[in-house]
């Protein structure tokens, strides 16, 4: 508070910078008050109260059966996203496309696969098992080459990518193709004019500065996935971070603190997801804004600097 | 004059937007190395005829070439093909178009605009193209300006980046919708100097402007085009000071 005033007076030298009372505001300080109590009477409550089972969470927070949950629930959340990106990407360009075929093909995908939920897409994918017992390559009513038995072709872990990615893919593509909407009209004729193609002018011109508008609902989308991997339960895939915390819980009959401990490993990882999200969208902030904002790291550098030639 | 061959030919363009009828016959033929200026009122066609030199819009009916060669269509034994989207940015390349808006891509610096083109329509070496770049926005008075973006340019500085750009594909026409009306007044003159030395150089030219000063100054023709048709095409000195029909002496008294 003090750096910015102190700046500002020092370009006028001779100046003197004025000295004034500032407003008061009785209302922050009840505000705060409030909040506080509530603050203090929360923890106190998960200090004191042993049924949050701190000491259990402590010694199973970092267990193999954990660890390799978590390991899983961010593979998911990987693989699932990097097929909903680029599914999406492809779609949105359908959909944009003259092609009539093509526009509608995306729209319908969309259509399914965004208005039906998720849970009951995952099931479906599992038990696809139900529709085709195998798969064969071979000739049309001829002799068959080669036969696969679905179950094995299609194990839970590809059901769940399967379920996950698709699904991703239908709310991706219309991120996307908000983002390339966003792109002002004027930057597709200069990239025209110029003897670009289509495709040149997409992926050099517009999906660059589209990007600005798709990463932040991307990250929000990200994260969305970390979260809904617990639902492959529905496949079933046992192997991911809930259902082995409530294996656990259920093991030890205290299901209440491994949820806990589950929630801590969630809160952990969207935590470093959002980190990450802040450095991509300065990325992509490039010719936007004159001056790029800083990194929390250079911000805390500069209220160092300033502070420490104070004294 | 009469010998040099003929750029742009133009013989009764049309073209409308739904019911619309922007251009409703329009002929023009303009020469290697002339500077061609078009004015009229906002709205009467001038910019749309602009842009059907390079296909960015469609015509309707007519013949439109440049260099003897139809533009968007190919034609064999009497009939009209339409050309794929890859024979029209051909045919683009070598045309360079600078807009109201300058539309310089925001995410690329000065430097990377001006490569964009090369580099990416025409697979040049990326140092190399860089070095033309460089050499580009020197001649147009920005060769300390690479590395800006186009935010921290002013408007004067992003139009004339916009022409290095479209100088960057070698083009031999070159068209220009109303450079300076999107700038200040006092910017105007640094895009019409660059203009100016670009004419000299033999470049030929397509100003679809405001600037009278200019159009008498550095044109060799002349067109005034309201609602639809060119009114009235001459030597800019003569028709700006004998102008004859009606409507081009009201549109010269509300401009000048």
């Amino acid at each position: 508070m003090s750096a910015d005033t102190r700046e500002v007076a020092g370009g006028e030298r001779g100046t003197p910078p004025i000295e004034a009372v500032p407003v008061r505001h009785p209302g922050r300080w009840v505000g705060a008050a409030i909040v506080a109590v509530f603050v203090a009477m929360a923890v106190h409550s998960l200090l004191t109260n042993p049924n949050w089972g701190w000491s259990l969470i402590s010694n199973w927070i970092f267990s193999p059966p954990i660890l390799k949950g978590v390991g899983v629930t961010i593979l998911l959340t990987i693989l699932a996203m990097v097929i909903g990106l680029v599914l999406g990407v492809v779609l949105a360009i359908m959909r944009l496309s003259p092609n009539p075929v093509l526009s509608s093909a995306a729209w319908v995908f969309v259509w399914a696969f965004r208005g039906t939920p998720v849970y009951v897409q995952l099931f479906l994918w599992a038990n696809i098992i139900a529709l085709y017992t195998t798969l064969s390559l071979g000739v049309p009513f001829g002799p068959e080459l080669l036969t696969f038995q679905t179950k094995t072709l299609i194990p839970a872990f590809v059901a769940a990518l399967l379920g996950l990615g698709l699904n991703e893919a239908a709310y991706m593509s219309e991120i996307v193709r908000a983002g390339i909407l966003s792109v002002d009209e004027g930057q597709d004729e200069a990239a025209t004019a110029l003897g670009m193609g289509r495709m040149q002018t997409l992926r050099h011109i517009v999906l660059p500065q589209a990007m600005r508008v798709i990463v932040p609902p991307t990250g929000n989308e990200t994260i969305s996935m970390l979260k809904t991997t617990s639902l492959v339960i529905a496949i079933p895939l046992t192997t991911e971070l809930f259902f082995q915390a409530s294996a656990v819980g259920n093991r030890l009959f205290q299901p209440f603190p491994m949820a806990v401990m589950a929630s801590i490993w969630y809160l952990g990882l969207t935590s470093i997801l959002m980190v990450g999200q802040y450095y991509i969208e300065r990325h992509y902030a490039k010719g936007a804004m004159r001056q790029l904002p800083p990194t929390p790291i250079e911000k805390m550098r500069r209220r160092l600097r300033i502070g420490g030639g104070d004294k | 004059m009469t010998e040099k061959p003929i750029k742009v030919l133009a013989e009764n363009v049309h073209k409308a937007f739904g019911r619309n009828e922007v251009l409703r016959g329009i002929d023009m033929e303009i020469r290697v190395g002339e500077v061609a200026c078009i004015v009229g009122p906002s709205g009467g066609g001038k910019s749309t005829f602009l842009r059907c030199i390079n296909h960015l819009e469609k015509i309707d009916a007519g013949r439109l070439s440049v260099d003897g060669e139809l533009i968007g269509y190919k034609q064999r034994g009497g009939k009209l093909y339409e050309m794929h989207d890859k024979e029209v940015a051909e045919q683009r390349r070598s045309i360079g178009m600078v807009f109201q808006r300058f539309n310089l891509f925001p995410h690329m610096t000065a430097a990377e605009n001006v490569m964009s083109g090369p580099v990416v329509v025409r697979k040049d070496n990326k140092k190399q193209a860089r070095e033309r770049a460089l050499d580009l926005l020197g001649q147009v008075g920005l060769g300390d300006r690479g590395d800006s973006y186009p935010m921290q340019l002013s408007g004067g500085q992003q139009q004339r980046v916009a022409i290095a750009r479209a100088l960057a594909m070698d083009p031999d026409l070159m068209l220009f919708d109303e450079p300076t009306s999107a700038l200040d007044p006092e910017l105007v003159g640094e895009v019409l100097d660059v203009m100016r030395r670009l004419a000299a150089t033999g470049m030929t030219m397509v100003v679809v402007t405001h600037e009278m000063g200019f159009a008498r100054e550095v044109g060799d023709v002349l067109a005034f085009i309201d609602q639809g048709v060119v009114a009235e095409i001459g030597e800019p000195r003569e028709i700006l000071a004998q102008p004859k029909s009606k409507r081009f002496q009201d549109f010269l008294g509300k401009v000048l």
